[in-house]
């Protein structure tokens, strides 16, 4: 008689198709009737800036001193037809994060951070706020489908407009601002009923099509005079069509998004599955300014996931005139920080996953409309905190950049760079490292 | 005109006296007639426009912020009158899309017919279009008043928020869908009504509005005559049971 107590017995097999991600989301969905959503960008891994190393100098070119030659950090964006061409002193920008979805002292901390940096930081859906304004020495003013809060007297208050046709979180979609953040002031400045969940529209309400933009910037143009550029903010869908179609519209500077860029607001299976890696939308974009005879004559701004110095240094190697930081610049003033740790357990999360930004509960203070909650930002000591971030992003690409020999950060260029995977060799079009090749170049 | 002392910049040439500024725009070109107009403030005694060979110009008059009345004298293309602030624009013709799109306050009246987005996301001030309006007539409007002498298209004030519109005709399919809090008034059918917009009663307080709005329109009707429309507020939180009206 066997004594099956002894008999070894299959390990249990969790499913790699059905993960306990998967299987908890199916029964929150059974659970609630309504799909998830969130903040943030992608969460899931892709090809990223991280599969791109630098090669630095060798026989073949030599590097910069590190502390004594200079490396030229400018960047002048909206020279193709503006009067007044923003100039940056460094090439990050603040990209468009909305009043409403942030709050106050978090916009004013933006654009303290940004003005002491020596860049720009930009509006959102809502409208401008005198808070955004004052505190910020560069401002662009976000011209997006919904129009909330959209008024000419803002719009010629901006040092350059920039018309949102997608976001990489959601190209193809709206936001969303959950009435747990329609506040009295939010759905003032939106002309809304007040705890609404207000939707905003996906597409432009007055304009379809690369022609019709072409009369919206001309439209636009003639309201501000040619005084300032004329943005066009694309979503990494298509970007070599998106990217050329900017530019015969009129475009100054074309702005372009990947999928890890983020979002107040959206629903998580658009985040995770529309779009493309910011790492492959570069170079598609930079031939099609190329094709035109457009490049670094419409600059272009390259957003989504940008961490680190080198980051920026990668994207501006790849063609990027400026890279453009929201969810980095909100980490550095406080989003999902440690010391918040025993709240963010009791929303049943953890430091790090914390992305339900819609329910305005957010214990930094950041993506809250509670006048409780975002006393918990102090704008000074955020601002203060976002400059040095902006500082060493900036010194980190330098560094880079002289150990290329490049005394400009757009000096860095492709052949500065390898890849250690195929897919981020054939998204970035560099050789995969120790070869000369890269997928689409030749023949293996 | 009279350049002021210390402007070295040429002027565009502008007949006419003091109470009548005539601008050929076709000889003078788009950015030197906003320009001129955007030059007049609340003191202007340059008070009346008239604007010769539009020849179906896009963005004529946009972005004017004084009290002045500009007379259009033909058609004109996309976005005349755009974010109109105080002035009275008048078209003596029909006019393309997005006429006096996200006007602010002021008066714009076309005599001829608009083409789409009549209207669009208006925040304030009257619109009044003596032809027929296309489709999406006040999208997105969020407190224009918007009075139409003849019919609109289809998806009409499309999540349109705040304001009025008025229809003396008829009105195209999907009136009103997925609106908030605008008024919607029409005298003669509608096609079909959007999602989440219903009949409403029409109460004293709307007979009041609809008879100022049609009489500032110079609007041959009463307002007995129409019926109102509205959100029936339905789909303003998320209900999966709703699901299908999204």
């Amino acid at each position: 008689m066997n004594d099956k107590t002894n008999i070894p017995r299959t390990m249990p097999i969790q499913s790699a198709t059905f993960t306990n991600e998967i299987n908890a989301e199916i029964r929150r969905a059974a659970a609630t009737g309504i799909y998830d959503i969130r903040g943030g960008g992608a969460k899931r891994k892709v090809p990223h800036f991280d599969d791109l190393l630098f090669l630095g100098a060798s026989i073949s070119r030599y590097p910069l001193e590190g502390y004594r030659e200079q490396c030229d950090t400018s960047v002048l964006l909206g020279t193709r037809f503006a009067k007044n061409p923003i100039k940056l002193d460094i090439p990050i920008t603040i990209a468009g994060m909305s009043f409403g979805a942030l709050s106050g002292p978090a916009k004013e901390a933006l654009g303290r951070g940004a003005s002491m940096a020596g860049t720009s930081t930009t509006t959102g859906d809502g409208g401008m706020t005198q808070e955004e304004r004052g505190h910020s020495k560069q401002l662009v003013y976000q011209y997006l489908p919904s129009r909330y809060g959209m008024n000419p007297n803002d719009l010629r208050k901006a040092d350059a407009i920039e018309i949102v046709v997608g976001q990489g979180a959601k190209p193809g979609g709206g936001g969303m601002l959950l009435g747990q953040k329609i506040s009295d002031r939010v759905a003032g400045m939106r002309c809304l009923p007040k705890g609404i969940d207000q939707r905003s529209s996906c597409r432009h309400p007055d304009w379809t099509g690369p022609d019709d933009l072409e009369i919206k910037i001309l439209e636009l143009r003639e309201i501000t005079n040619g005084r300032v550029p004329i943005y066009v903010k694309v979503a990494g869908a298509r970007p070599y069509f998106d990217t050329t179609l900017a530019i015969k519209a009129g475009a100054d500077v074309v702005v372009l998004d990947g999928m890890q860029g983020g979002t107040a607001a959206t629903q998580d299976v658009f985040i995770e599955h529309v779009g493309q890696p910011t790492l492959a939308c570069i170079r598609p974009a930079v031939k099609a300014l190329q094709d035109l005879g457009m490049h670094r004559k419409v600059q272009l701004v390259i957003s989504g996931g940008i961490r680190t110095g080198a980051d920026v240094a990668k994207a501006l190697a790849l063609g990027a005139d400026a890279v453009s930081i929201g969810s980095a610049a909100m980490i550095a003033i406080g989003d999902n920080d440690p010391k918040w740790e025993s709240e963010y357990q009791k929303l049943g999360t953890t430091t790090g996953a914390y992305d339900d930004w819609h329910e305005g509960m957010d214990p930094a203070g950041i993506t809250t409309q509670d006048p409780e909650l975002m006393k918990r930002v102090d704008p000074v000591d955020a601002g203060r905190r976002l400059r040095n971030y902006l500082k060493v992003m900036t010194l980190e690409a330098q560094t880079i950049a002289r150990a290329c020999g490049h005394n400009h950060l757009h000096n860095l260029e492709p052949e500065d760079l390898c890849a250690l995977t195929m897919e981020a060799a054939a998204m970035a079009q560099v050789p995969l490292a120790g070869t000369d090749w890269y997928p689409g170049k030749g023949s293996f | 005109m009279t350049p002021k002392s210390g402007n070295l910049s040429p002027q565009p040439y502008i007949s006419g006296t003091i109470d009548m500024q005539t601008f050929d725009l076709e000889a003078e070109g788009l950015r030197a007639l906003n320009t001129a107009l955007h030059a007049q403030n609340d003191t202007t005694n340059q008070t009346a426009w008239e604007v010769i060979n539009p020849k179906g110009s896009h963005a004529i008059a946009v972005g004017l912020d004084a009290p002045i009345e500009v007379t259009v004298k033909g058609s004109t293309g996309y976005y005349c009158g755009g974010m109109n602030q105080q002035a009275t624009i008048n078209v003596h013709g029909s006019v393309g899309p997005g006429v006096a799109e996200n006007m602010m306050s002021g008066t714009v009246v076309i005599e001829g017919d608009a083409s789409q987005y009549a209207g669009a996301t208006g925040h304030g001030g009257l619109l009044v279009i003596k032809g027929n309006a296309s489709s999406r007539c006040g999208i997105s409007m969020k407190g224009i008043d918007i009075v139409v002498h003849g019919n609109i298209g289809h998806m009409s004030a499309f999540m349109a928020q705040a304001g009025s519109l008025v229809v003396c005709g008829d009105a195209g399919d999907a009136l009103g869908d997925s609106c908030y809090e605008a008024k919607l008034f029409v005298r003669g059918s509608v096609k079909s009504l959007g999602a989440d917009c219903i009949e409403k009663e029409m109460r004293p307080e709307h007979i009041e509005l609809l008879k100022d709005l049609l009489e500032r329109a110079g609007a041959d009707a009463k307002p007995e005559e129409f019926k109102r429309y509205g959100s029936a507020r339905q789909l303003y939180n998320f209900d999966v049971d709703n699901a299908a009206a999204y």
